[in-house]
């Protein structure tokens, strides 16, 4: 079934009732060529890519609870590219040229709203700092812009420009940056798959990877076991977790990250605004609701909730910079599970036993990572060469000394 | 989250800063044959467990002191609490 606007209309005059499921809900297979791990935002587009781009009709997507239940229904749908390192920057513009394409290409409204992302400018290191970043992005071939206190002034006329402790003194914009509906994403990559053929396999549980003299020839599931020619875990979060029945440690502790969400408000703010001083971002939702962020609770957690410091800090960063927020009530806040990798950066790597990949250690960056990850991971399963993109994301990056240290924190990752 | 202080009481989680693991109090000796290995696993490489977990809190709001915590990654339920020179003389180290 293709999605069309006469088709909206003829069922909105109908009552709704031609509406079919928009993927199968199918038995698994005794064997698959390739099987994903994971029914999140980069395995789903893992396997729409597989399907779409490689040709691979024989693959599943395994998912122990629901499909879009981890991650991918828990961010705060921000998209861009403003990387500074060779390492990430050329990635994250690839995904950001796919997001540009992706509703045309799933036939899916997945909402890309390209309202434009703005680094505030506190101090004048700052201001070096933001215009080599985006030297580097206009080198990579994504777009920079840096805007004077006067253009921010004129786009954001409630910003304090003048307030001692953190004045704006100037902002690095993304103009094709932007946010998506997260929950659009998982949905419009399961039904493209779906319908290219993709077995999507839900409630069924990893409890065991079948490896003998060093290949990996499936997975043991709670809806049993199912052979594979190759293996791709796409778990974020839960990486360590997964790995570890394969025997493997990763450079990567698992973190809460907190968001949260405003009652719905009148139009206030066009674009997703950073807040460089503190660590905070914000954005507003289509439904009106201010959604932010700000730093993670800073110590290992699978409790998918935060605690209250961190909810104090970064609502002292939303006051400093939008004071008017202290006036609107906050709906609704939650925590999702990061992978958090020692240097800040991804890995989308096979790992020392055949048959078994890896993509994962996306810190909170995962987001907007969606459909490239999922691009170089199809590449990496289809042709067992890492995308052109993804050539640093290399699980002995640390053991070489060849860290994408974004941040420059070193190996700290509750500080990335 | 409440962090009871062997010495000084029960004191709010917010005065302490999180470094990870525990283990990181067992620093590969540089002398060794293998302490590339050594030190590239004890540098980056992680258990990372859902559930129990033993961890190094600095009480940097507070007296200072390096604490070991066994804290439930699930739950944030802590279990104990022990000053981390003792976990570190317990091991044969001298501090």
């Amino acid at each position: 079934m293709r999605y069309s606007g006469l088709k909206v209309i003829r069922e909105a005059v109908t009552g709704h009732k031609g509406w079919r499921p928009a993927w199968r809900d199918p038995e698994p297979a005794d064997y698959y060529d390739l099987v994903i791990v994971g029914g999140g935002g980069h395995g789903l587009a893992t396997a729409h890519y597989l399907a779409k781009e490689f040709g691979q009709a024989r693959v599943a997507v395994i998912e122990k609870g629901w499909i879009g239940g981890g991650n991918v229904g828990r961010n705060t749908t921000i998209i861009r590219s403003n990387y500074l390192l060779d390492g990430n920057e050329p990635f994250y513009e690839m995904s950001l040229k796919l997001w540009e394409g992706l509703e045309q290409d799933l036939n899916y409204n997945a909402m890309v709203s390209q309202r434009g992302i703005l680094n505030l400018i506190h101090s004048d290191n700052q201001r070096d700092a933001f215009i080599r970043r985006g030297n580097a992005m206009i080198l990579n071939g994504a777009d920079a812009d840096m805007l004077s206190t006067q253009d921010i002034k004129k786009r954001y006329p409630f910003l304090n420009t003048q307030d001692a402790r953190f004045p704006i003194k100037g902002g690095l914009a993304q103009h094709r940056g932007g946010t998506v509906r997260h929950d659009a994403v998982a949905w419009g990559y399961a039904r493209s798959a779906d319908s290219r053929g993709v077995d999507i396999i839900q409630n069924c549980e990893v409890t065991g990877f079948r490896i003998a003299n060093g290949v990996c020839t499936g997975v043991e599931t709670t809806r049993g076991f199912i052979g594979a020619g190759k293996v791709g875990c796409a778990v974020a979060g839960n990486s360590s977790r997964l790995m570890r029945l394969a025997n493997m440690r990763l450079p990567i502790e698992s973190h809460v990250l907190q968001a949260f969400v405003s009652e719905g408000l009148k139009p206030v703010l066009p674009g997703v605004i950073t807040f460089g001083a503190g660590h905070f971002y914000c954005s507003q939702s289509d439904k009106g609701g201010l959604v932010f962020g700000g730093d993670i609770d800073g110590y290992n957690s699978y409790a998918q909730r935060g605690n209250l410091p961190v909810v104090e800090d970064v609502c002292e960063g939303a006051m400093a910079i939008f004071p008017m927020l202290g006036r609107a009530r906050l709906l609704r806040m939650w925590g999702g599970i990061m992978d958090m990798s020692m240097d800040g950066s991804p890995i989308i790597d096979k790992t020392h036993i055949d048959g078994l990949y890896f993509n994962g250690g996306w810190c909170y960056g995962g987001f907007k990572a969606t459909p490239a990850s999922g691009f170089a991971f199809a590449h990496l399963l289809a042709t067992d060469r890492p995308h052109e993109t993804a050539t640093a994301y290399r699980f002995d990056r640390f053991e070489q000394g060849r860290m994408i240290d974004e941040k420059g924190m070193g190996n700290q990752p509750n500080l990335h | 989250m409440m962090i009871d202080h062997p010495l000084l009481g029960p004191r709010d989680s917010a005065e302490f800063t999180y470094l990870g693991d525990a283990r990181l109090i067992e620093r590969p000796s540089p002398d060794a044959e293998d302490a590339a290995t050594a030190f590239y696993d004890y540098a980056y490489l992680r258990d990372n467990p859902a559930g129990w977990h033993r961890e190094l809190w600095f009480h940097e709001a507070g007296d200072r002191s390096w604490l070991v915590v066994t804290r439930n990654t699930m739950t944030h339920e802590i279990a104990k609490v022990e000053l981390a020179a003792d976990v570190a003389r317990e091991k044969g180290r001298s501090t």
